[in-house]
């Protein structure tokens, strides 16, 4: 295999079966925190940064 | 006590090494900077040495850290160098902003000539104010949201202090000459291979802390932090792949030459954008706007999406640095292409990051350090719109090369880095050293203004030079001669210099006052002053009308 032929082959999987796994990993990824029962574990995803201000102490004196 | 001992060996081997380099250097910028590293290690030997607990070391224990509470020492430094780095970089910036108005400024020694003098300001804002912020903010967050000690408390110090180490060889190299010649990558070799070791330390800081947390979720800022940790890690070794001439000089060549060269030091340079001054600044705005705020993130779902997109077409785009080159075509349609699908998730995050203020615009108006942040998001907005509007390759075609890029490059650091950063560490000092608040809440509003008019002269002049500049540049006479000389384009931008150096004096300004202020919060004064929000209140008028009989 020569050199030309490699850049040949690297770049037709490029666009074709590398550009199709990115995207339906992609696409899974995306999709995951909208499966059904993600919106609990968001939520405490979201709140958690807030947990130890319940604990007392941490304000910016406002 | 073999712990001490084999930890103090490692330093005098590593002292020994650099000693005998030193001896054997082939030319001054070498030596100078061996003599820095057996600096550095002797350093290293003589405060390990000391600051050893012998008692507990003879009795063969080692002295254990409380887990109750957050290793904060390394942050405090961190707040303070952060603030140290910014004022330096942008008081170089301002230095070579004037040069070019004043070429007299070059001074005649080749120490101080533009040439130099622009990678140190360039390393100085990115790695060293950008970088020392992102590695003291990864720490601060990821024990924060992890709640958790930070692992591998030996090491962490390692990589901050190794990560200084490394700023002060960057930026003493670029003085001395000693320069790789690919942007945002100047340092040569043995300062790289020093940067690889630091940074797969600070990998296993930042895992080893995450793998012990007491949280079920892995907060979305530890994310963003991690794909910067992994992604520079990946682009610092592909594009250093370089054959040093001897080992003991500082030349050294890459391995990839021409167009592969250029598109990998694009691949990484770009993306040295995308996952250092995007994706570890976004961890930053992830943490920093919903505390700050009191609020959680508008939508935490929009921001795991926000991360896949980023992470999934930023890769991508780098070829867009290298329009109209001998790169082969679909290569920059591609980087074209990615670039443009970029807006998506690039606005994604800035509604994400101003929708978290829904229901609080009011802080706007009352808090200054809100009022920074938001300024901050409105920018990591408006440059991650100007961006890939001038990767399209018309616009390309009129903009590349010219001030343009200059300025764009400018509103998204100076604007988004700058400002996120300013905020946190307003958000940090008050609570690292146990303050009520910062020394003067008024201080950060006159920051806040001072940059931001800064910003505004900076872009809008920039636009103007750099529009001028590329229109000059292609206009063609009757004759089908270029018009313009460039000596006459330099003499046209000399105006827009002069304002884009004013602009630069307001930005420095307002850090400065910033750094004050840190200052004296840290002393632990507190400014008597009127406070941000007057709502007008009178006790004695706050009650009910009640009828007073007639007499």
């Amino acid at each position: 295999m020569n050199g030309h032929s490699t850049y040949e082959t690297l770049r037709h999987f490029a666009d074709s079966w590398g550009l199709a796994a990115l995207v339906v990993t992609f696409l899974a990824l995306s999709a995951w925190p909208f499966r059904p029962g993600a919106r609990k574990a968001n939520e405490e995803a979201a709140n958690m940064i807030f947990a130890e201000d319940s604990l007392g102490g941490d304000d910016n004196g406002e | 006590m073999e712990s001490l001992v084999a930890r103090a060996g490692w330093w005098l081997a590593a002292l020994l090494v650099a000693v005998f380099m030193f001896a054997n250097a082939q030319d001054a910028p070498f030596a100078v900077h061996m003599a820095v590293f057996a600096l550095a290690a002797l350093a290293g030997l003589v405060l390990s040495l000391r600051n050893t607990d012998y008692k507990l070391a003879a009795a063969g224990k080692k002295p254990a850290a409380d887990q109750g509470r957050y290793d904060d020492d390394l942050i405090r430094a961190g707040v303070i160098l952060t603030t140290f780095w910014g004022c330096v970089g942008f008081l170089v910036g301002l230095y070579i902003a004037l040069q070019l108005a004043f070429p007299a400024l070059n001074l005649g020694f080749e120490y101080t000539t533009f040439g130099r003098l622009r990678p140190l300001h360039t390393s100085a804002v990115i790695f060293a104010f950008g970088g020392t912020a992102l590695i003291a903010t990864s720490f601060y967050i990821v024990q924060r949201t992890c709640r958790a000690r930070l692992a591998l408390p030996g090491v962490a110090k390692f990589v901050f202090w190794g990560y200084q180490l490394f700023i002060v060889l960057a930026a003493t190299g670029y003085v001395l000459g000693v320069s790789q010649g690919k942007e945002y990558a100047e340092p040569e070799w043995y300062v790289d291979l020093w940067l690889t070791i630091v940074w797969v330390a600070y990998l296993a800081v930042f895992v080893g802390t995450i793998m012990k947390r007491k949280e079920p979720h892995i907060y979305v800022a530890n994310w963003f932090f991690l794909s910067f940790i992994l992604t520079v890690a990946m682009l610092h070794l592909v594009n250093n792949v370089n054959l040093p001439v001897s080992l003991f000089g500082s030349l050294s060549y890459p391995l990839w030459a021409g167009v592969q060269g250029a598109l990998v030091q694009w691949w990484y340079g770009h993306n040295a954008v995308g996952f250092f001054l995007t994706a570890g600044f976004l961890a930053m705005m992830y943490y920093f706007v919903p505390k700050q705020a009191e609020r959680p993130i508008f939508s935490y779902r929009l921001s795991i999406v926000h991360f896949w997109a980023l992470i999934f077409l930023y890769i991508w785009a780098g070829p867009h640095h290298l329009h109209y080159t001998a790169l082969p075509d679909w290569a920059q349609t591609l980087g074209m292409v990615f670039s443009i699908m970029l807006w998506m998730p690039s606005w994604g995050g800035m509604i994400n990051g101003l929708m978290t203020l829904n229901g609080a615009w009011d802080k706007v108006r009352t808090d200054p350090i809100i009022r920074m942040m938001v300024m901050s998001i409105a920018f990591y907005g408006m440059s991650t719109f100007e961006g890939p509007m001038m990767s399209i390759k018309s616009v390309n075609s009129l903009s590349h090369y010219t001030d343009w890029t200059i300025g764009h490059v400018h509103s998204g650091a100076l604007g988004w880095n700058g400002m996120i950063t300013f905020s946190a560490i307003y958000f940090l000092v008050p609570r690292l050293w146990g303050r009520e608040r910062m020394y003067s809440q008024r201080m950060i509003n006159w920051h806040f203004w001072l940059a931001t008019i800064g910003i505004v002269f900076y872009a809008a002049s920039m636009w103007v030079a750099g529009i001028t500049q590329g229109l000059m540049w292609r206009e063609y006479g009757a004759d089908n001669y270029l018009v313009n000389s460039f000596a006459e384009t330099v003499a046209a931008l000399h105006p827009m210099y002069l304002a884009r150096a004013f602009g630069g004096i307001l930005y420095l300004s307002g850090a400065l006052i910033m750094a004050y202020n840190v200052w004296m919060t840290v002393a632990g004064k507190l400014r008597q002053e009127l406070p941000m929000r007057q709502a007008e209140y009178n006790p004695d008028a706050d009650r009910p009308l009640v009828a007073t009989p007639a007499e």
